[in-house]
């Protein structure tokens, strides 16, 4: 097991290892400045010099990502099993939700702030934006999914509507749900910062937007750094919460 | 009963005795699968009636039903997969799961009681299944082609499970089969159906004495019977 996770993260790792150093060495042997590029030793070292700094922002704009994302992971589900239960729902609310999503959300951002204010709102709402629909997708797709001979089975015994439900419906639908579960955490990190970008007075991307006008380019290097960080983080404990909550769902995907 | 403007069955007329254990048999697609339907309740018929002890059939929940395919869910164990059908009718988790508990000791498959479905051959997963019907406790047992996609030789070992055991598992069965064989070795009665819309094209009474054993296969008198099966079915007789 600790074998094939290793072997399986070293060539990722050793693709990293290369590419640092090619950058590093090309950024050297050109002389390119560092308001340019920045090499990744100097961005190491503007991480460290500034990391209270980087740390003190960066809780904010998790904080707005996680709880974004968990009211987009309630209210994905919520609606993905109102569409699957009712036909007049998913006639009459699945068209806007798609809609919805062709709607730019970097462009509504400015909208949400003036109406919403400077606090942490607005940026927890874009977040929700940028993530439910995958969740609402894959929620609706994996109660289609259901094998009808299962719940005829079900009916068969006897059973409720709410008991085929938990029992055979979501249970079934859980591997579609946390495929977009997957997809929708690495959005939730963007939204966040797009958040801060239009107006904030804390956070990463707030941060951002002041190291570009200051120049302070190797620190942004180091914020878009620790965004990464963080996002893959957050994708790396979606995967865990799968391998407990819905274990036999990664038995045909050993990918993860 | 017609389906999409299928006439399916067409004037099927049956009484099956408390106490019989009935084979249905026919050719495929004659409409044995959508008769169980409807005497387990899941399909109301468009003409006639269907009864249990008197009282026409409206609901589901009558009677345990086993559907063609095993349909274990890969989420839960072995014992959870026998306890669904308790859990489904509201029995707490915890009896329904001692509940499944002692039916696989009783028939000896405790050993599997922990592991995935996954983990299973097919012919485990079928003896699974039908447990998780026959847990119910409900007095008649539908039984719809249970050992249709297994192997022959594995199918050979579940009819002889299935032989001993069907008088423990409810009083009344009705089985759905294509195997004359299978349909011979196991019933009191034979009802042959006639292709689509089916009708009763032969109801035969199978005389063989209990208790059965496979060797009763070679004997004259279950020859005789077999002809009279193929015979019915239109395969001519040897």
């Amino acid at each position: 097991m600790k074998r094939t996770l290793l072997s399986r993260a070293l060539p990722a790792a050793l693709l990293a290892v290369l590419v640092l150093a090619a950058w590093e060495s090309l950024v050297w042997l050109f002389g390119v400045p560092e308001f340019l590029l920045p090499g990744p030793s100097a961005i190491a070292g503007a991480f460290w010099e500034s990391r209270e700094l980087l740390l003190r922002h960066a809780g904010p704009t998790a904080g707005e990502a996680v709880l974004g994302f968990f009211v987009a992971v309630v209210m994905g589900a919520l609606s993905g099993i109102l569409i699957n239960r009712s036909a007049l729902a998913e006639r009459s609310l699945y068209p806007w939700l798609v809609v919805s999503q062709t709607l730019p959300t970097v462009a509504i951002a400015p909208i949400l702030v003036t109406w919403l204010g400077y606090g942490p709102l607005p940026k927890v709402l874009v977040v929700t934006l940028f993530c439910f629909f995958p969740i609402t997708v894959a929620t609706v797709d994996g109660l289609r999914a259901t094998d009808p001979d299962l719940v005829r089975l079900m009916r068969s015994f006897g059973a409720s509507r709410w008991r085929i439900f938990s029992m055979v419906e979501a249970p079934g639908a859980l591997p579609f749900l946390f495929g977009g579960v997957r997809l929708a955490v690495t959005y939730c990190v963007i939204g966040a910062v797009v958040g801060e970008w239009v107006g904030s007075s804390e956070g990463l991307g707030f941060l951002m937007i002041q190291d570009k006008a200051q120049f302070e380019i190797p620190r942004l290097f180091a914020e878009i750094s620790l965004l990464s960080i963080m996002g893959v983080s957050l994708f790396l404990l979606v995967a865990l919460l799968q391998r407990i909550i819905a274990p036999w769902t990664l038995k045909r995907n050993p990918s993860l | 009963m017609t389906k999409g403007n299928i006439r399916i069955l067409d004037g099927v007329d049956l009484v099956v005795e408390p106490g019989t254990f009935l084979a249905l048999i026919g050719p495929s697609g004659a409409g044995k699968s959508t008769l169980l339907g409807l005497l387990a309740g899941l399909e109301a018929p468009d003409e006639g009636v269907v009864e249990k002890d008197g009282v026409p059939i409206t609901n589901t929940g009558h009677v345990a039903y086993m559907p063609q395919t095993d349909l274990l869910l890969p989420w839960r164990s072995v014992v959870a997969n026998v306890s669904l059908g308790l859990e489904a009718t509201g029995t707490s988790r915890r009896a329904a799961r001692r509940q499944a508990l002692a039916a696989l000791e009783r028939f000896g498959l405790e050993e599997f009681a922990l592991v995935p479905p996954a983990a299973l051959s097919g012919g485990m997963r079928s003896r699974v299944a039908l447990l998780r019907t026959a847990l119910l406790g409900r007095d008649t047992l539908l039984l719809d082609e249970p050992f249709g996609a297994l192997d022959a030789l594995t199918r050979r070992h579940l009819q002889g499970w299935l032989l001993g055991i069907a008088g423990e598992l409810a009083a009344t069965i009705v089985l759905v089969t294509h195997d004359v064989d299978e349909a011979l070795l196991l019933a009191d009665r034979v009802v042959v159906l006639t292709r689509r819309p089916a009708r009763v094209a032969l109801d035969l009474p199978v005389d063989l004495g209990r208790p059965r054993a496979m060797e009763m296969e070679t004997t004259r008198e279950f020859a005789r019977l077999k002809g009279r099966l193929l015979e019915a079915l239109g395969v001519s007789a040897p």
